[in-house]
């Protein structure tokens, strides 16, 4: 995470292209059907915030991608920790998740709208799907990865499972975990907005579908701009939330040498 | 290879626990491993006892089964054959009255934790509530002498620093039975030095029991009041140290029965 001066430097590629893509679009050449002016995406994104829609799009996509991160994240540990304790588990159910694992999750729309119908749960439940898979390996592999030696104490000290699991495995396996779910998280967000643009009429994909119908192509660029400022803000926040954990882990890494 | 194991042996394991209680008894142990070329005899028909207050040290080349005897005594591991008594009960499985502390101190310790919070660990553990926690912290933190790292963490203490850290943390337990393998091994001559002098003062002072384990046959000589030498899974030789505590690097280590202690565990442990 190092930006310092050189942060400025970032932002000369983005303004270059707006630049010129508005003088471009004040030529003769210019696709207005397809691309729109910078300046009309600004106040098609201005219209949309000031009138509600795209703050409750918003919200509608973000908490469907958090209710199925959240999902994932519980089952994804919880069981990760289990099969990552036990070789003999991990070779009965190991199978089963090779073979649960590819289904791609947009596949499972039809079967979640049948079983949810249209909202919010049905969408978290694609969501809480595609974020399982990397939250459960990559949780495995940092059990498995946790310091034998580490065990060997907390068997001396007698350690109920509970103390054993938050004292010693969690926060030993925690910087493993954070990369499963740091990928959940983009995961978490890709899913949720093309389960809206697909059937479910909610969120951010399904309000962008509107645009694309009612030939608003300004709307189309403000809302996929706003994704991306989205999806950025979303993994910034969750980093932090993660790197805050009980455990200390963050101050851990601060001091190694 | 063997001058009088079967006579140790024997002369140990013959007399019936009614006499008085060891605080150990170990009892024709046997642990074999399978591997690919088929079951490999790592401890073959170990018997001794430990007296209780005994500080006993086991000393052989490295691949002779000391660790893995460790290991037994702790509970961590089932042997093949035989079995062990901690104070006349049969080891079933790891107890807090055992503690042990390991050679390889950055693996044992919590690196997510400051040293006082190591040192809690235990007492977590043994379900003591925290104003009671935090004095008795406070208090191993002193007589280990760690004041001045008390909220470092692991990783910016030296290596003596943290082998202090994990013997507080195994004192913290309150053990009968304190268990070492090679706690010194990988700490550098003068640390391991005022390492052995205050474990020797901390064993006299408490009147705990330990087993440590070591490959250096002088540490063995200069801790134990008893030295078994271990070769090829099988009780070499058995000595008692009659040299009177507290004892002294210098004036110890130049001491004629030391010498001739050592003497005679070198050749012996070179024919294995």
């Amino acid at each position: 995470m190092q930006r310092g001066p050189s942060g400025l430097r970032g932002w000369v590629i983005p303004v270059l292209v707006l630049m010129l893509w508005e003088l471009w679009s004040h030529a003769g050449t210019f696709p207005i059907d397809t691309l729109s002016r910078p300046s009309d995406i600004a106040v098609a994104g201005a219209r949309g915030f000031i009138d509600g829609s795209i703050p409750l799009a918003t919200w509608q996509t973000v908490q469907a991608a958090l209710y199925g991160l959240a999902v994932a994240a519980v089952l994804g540990i919880l069981f990760g920790v289990i099969l990552g304790l036990s070789p003999r588990l991990e070779g009965v159910v190991g199978p089963s998740i090779d073979a649960l694992r590819p289904v791609p999750s947009v596949a499972l729309i039809p079967l979640a709208l049948l079983m949810f119908g249209f909202g919010l749960q049905m969408e978290a439940s694609v969501v809480a799907f595609a974020c399982l898979w990397p939250i459960l390996l990559v949780t495995i592999a940092a059990v498995h990865g946790v310091e034998p030696r580490l065990l060997d104490v907390a068997r001396v000290l007698q350690m109920s499972f509970a103390a054993r699991m938050f004292k010693v495995i969690l926060p030993a396996a925690l910087g493993r975990i954070n990369v499963g779910l740091r990928i959940a998280v983009s995961i978490s967000l890709i899913v949720a907005v093309t389960v809206e643009i697909v059937l479910n009429p909610r969120g951010l994909g399904y309000s962008m579908i509107g645009a694309q119908q009612s030939l608003r192509p300004d709307l189309v660029y403000a809302q996929l701009l706003w994704l991306g400022l989205l999806g950025w803000g979303l993994n910034a926040a969750l980093n932090k939330a993660v790197s805050m954990w009980p455990g200390g882990v963050q101050s851990y890494e601060d001091v190694q040498p | 290879m063997r001058t009088s194991p079967e006579g140790v042996a024997s002369s140990l394991g013959g007399n019936p626990p009614a006499e008085s209680v060891s605080a150990v008894s170990v009892r024709r142990l046997c642990v074999s491993f399978a591997s690919a070329a088929g079951s490999h005899l790592v401890l073959s028909d170990i018997s001794f006892d430990v007296r209780d207050g005994q500080f006993l040290c086991v000393v052989g080349p490295s691949g002779c089964g000391k660790t893995t005897l460790l290991r037994l005594l702790a509970g961590l591991l089932a042997p093949s054959a035989g079995e062990i008594l901690f104070r006349g009960q049969p080891v079933r499985g790891p107890s807090r009255d055992r503690a042990i502390v390991f050679q390889d101190y950055t693996k044992a310790l919590l690196p997510w934790r400051t040293v006082a919070g190591n040192i809690a660990l235990s007492l977590e553990a043994c379900g003591i509530a925290e104003p009671d926690r935090g004095e008795r912290v406070g208090a191993l933190i002193e007589k280990m002498g760690l004041q001045r790292s008390a909220h470092q963490f692991p990783g910016q203490l030296s290596g003596g620093m943290q082998q202090r850290v994990q013997i507080a943390r195994c004192l913290a337990q309150q053990p009968t039975l304190l268990l070492m393998d090679e706690p010194f091994g990988a700490l550098d001559a003068m640390t391991r030095q005022t390492l052995q002098d205050e474990v020797a003062r901390l064993a006299t002072e408490q009147r705990t029991t330990v087993v440590f384990i070591t490959h250096d046959l002088e540490e063995a000589i200069y801790l134990g009041d008893r030295v078994i030498a271990l070769g090829a899974g099988r009780i070499a030789e058995t000595i008692d140290v009659e040299i009177a505590r507290p004892r002294n690097q210098l004036e110890t280590r130049e001491d004629p029965r030391f010498l001739a202690h050592r003497h005679r565990l070198f050749g012996l442990l070179q024919e294995h």
